[in-house]
């Protein structure tokens, strides 16, 4: 038993010193699902960290958290995608610099049975009125990422508070990420918002089609935001700066621009001209 | 492959650790607590027991933000570390371990302790005497405590954030898969997981059976 004992407390010793070696050169990114679930970073850290020697630590989280982790100074940087969030960070001095780095489009997915009657047009507001006339069931993430900040403002112009929203039953607010979103929409044969990302890399579509794409209301932004060095200063700011800058480079953006998934491209890399 | 090598490492790594930290605490605080009696002790009793089924999660979000560095422990920089997630599963285990290692030292101590008294022996030598009587035991408390840990997914997502080839474990795999509908390679991960909880769990069985045969050849 005490040799036991004893073999376990050295390789728990050797975890902590991996650990803490691993630690060195790396930095925290606080990241939406979206862009780690549709495998971009896996594709595109291994080139920034073959050329740098800097380990970018992911923890994907929906864009309101991510956020909220750091503000708390638990990363080092942010790449999200909901502009007024962001917004609200920079104004409270969180951040320092704000770059686009990419951008793709949400779309709208639901039964191919299409019980709303939505399929094929471009208005998200008017497939959301309908979906919500004959009171088809919608998936919303409810978690305050950025797709569902978009969804909530979609509905808004739609004529619907959040308020209203969850007094009705065909309304699902799941409370969870965009995979789960619509793993749930897909067993519920629901429609949901979801970005084109994570679609095109999602593997459980059963029944969900696209409904509605193209409206330029779908429009889906990726900013890279640095953080502020004097309310941040114990965070790795230097490295992540670094990263932040390869992001933008040519050199980023090609990579950024490259990574496809079953021969389509999933996000447009757009920091020379924002849009 | 060398990814999934990782991952395994990791959960079982991180969860020997948690064990081995849980162990160190709950082996001979669960014996002291059937021994030595004092004010409370039977209130303390009644708290490790209900603490057997804390909610991960709570742990996880407590020690989020303790380890956030905006929190009380921000200096250490632990949160997102392996080590965060050791130490959230060692506070997990350790109810478990305690409360099942005094179980059986209550019960040893009724059938034993006079004995051992009058022997001579100190209270405080009296516990690794009372460990000794209740072997078989200590084998069950440690892995209930390795099972609790190597299963466990909320505490270890919140506070390791699932970083890849960093602090992602089995289980947050297995629920990072389902996210992205992945469904049958979650599986096939969770088959694994049930697998290796298994082997370890039959590995420690025969390895404590050995050890008792070796103990009584010396008595």
């Amino acid at each position: 038993m005490i040799r036991i004992i004893r073999s376990i407390l050295t390789l728990a010793a050797v975890i902590a010193i991996n650990a803490s070696s691993a630690a060195e050169q790396s930095i925290v990114l606080a990241s939406t699902t979206s862009v780690e679930a549709s495998g971009l970073l896996a594709n595109i850290l291994p080139q920034f960290t073959a050329k740098t020697g800097i380990t970018v630590n992911v923890v994907a989280q929906g864009t309101g958290k991510a956020i909220d982790t750091a503000r708390r100074g638990d990363a080092d940087l942010l790449l999200v995608h909901d502009p007024e969030a962001e917004q609200q960070f920079m104004d409270e001095g969180h951040g320092s610099t704000r770059r686009q780095i990419s951008w793709n489009d949400f779309v709208i997915v639901g039964p191919s049975a299409d019980p709303a009657q939505v399929k094929g047009g471009s208005d998200s507001v008017a497939a959301l009125k309908s979906i919500a006339a004959t009171q088809a069931p919608f998936v919303s993430r409810g978690d305050k990422s950025g797709t569902n900040a978009a969804e909530l403002r979609l509905w808004k112009i739609a004529g619907r508070t959040p308020d209203q929203l969850n007094r009705e039953k065909w309304y699902r607010d799941i409370g969870g990420g965009m995979g789960q979103a619509l793993n749930a929409a897909s067993a519920m044969d629901a429609y949901t918002l979801t970005d084109r990302g994570t679609w095109l890399s999602f593997n459980n579509k059963g029944s969900l089609i696209v409904v509605i794409e193209g409206d330029p209301r779908l429009l889906n932004r990726y900013d890279v935001i640095e953080l502020s060095p004097q309310k941040h200063a114990d965070s790795k700011l230097a490295a992540a700066k670094v990263f932040a800058d390869w992001l933008v480079s040519p050199e980023g953006q090609k990579a950024i621009g490259e990574y496809q998934m079953n021969g389509q491209k999933l996000f447009n890399p757009s920091s020379a001209s924002p849009k | 492959m060398h990814d999934f090598l990782e991952i395994v490492g990791l959960s079982i790594g991180v969860s020997l650790a948690a064990t081995a930290i849980a162990t160190a605490i709950g082996l001979p605080g669960g014996t002291a607590l059937a021994i030595f009696p004092f004010r409370g002790r039977r209130a303390l009793v009644v708290l490790i027991n209900a603490f057997f089924g804390l909610p991960p999660v709570v742990i996880g979000l407590i020690l989020y933000l303790a380890l956030s560095r905006s929190g009380p422990l921000g200096f250490l920089s632990l949160l997102f570390t392996p080590a965060a997630m050791v130490i959230a599963q060692a506070i997990l285990a350790i109810p478990i371990i305690t409360a099942l290692v005094h179980r059986a030292s209550e019960r040893a101590w009724a059938r034993y302790g006079d004995e051992l008294i009058s022997d001579g022996a100190t209270r405080l030598q009296a516990v690794p005497q009372v460990l000794m009587i209740i072997q078989a035991d200590l084998i069950t408390a440690v892995l209930a405590g390795f099972g609790r840990t190597v299963s466990e997914v909320g505490a270890v997502i919140l506070v390791g954030g699932n970083i890849r080839g960093l602090t992602r474990t089995m289980t947050t795999t297995i629920a990072l898969q389902t996210s992205q509908g992945d469904l049958s390679l979650a599986l096939t991960l969770g088959a694994v997981l049930v697998g290796i909880s298994i082997s370890i769990s039959a590995t420690v069985f025969a390895l404590a059976g050995r050890a008792r045969t070796a103990g009584s050849d010396e008595v």
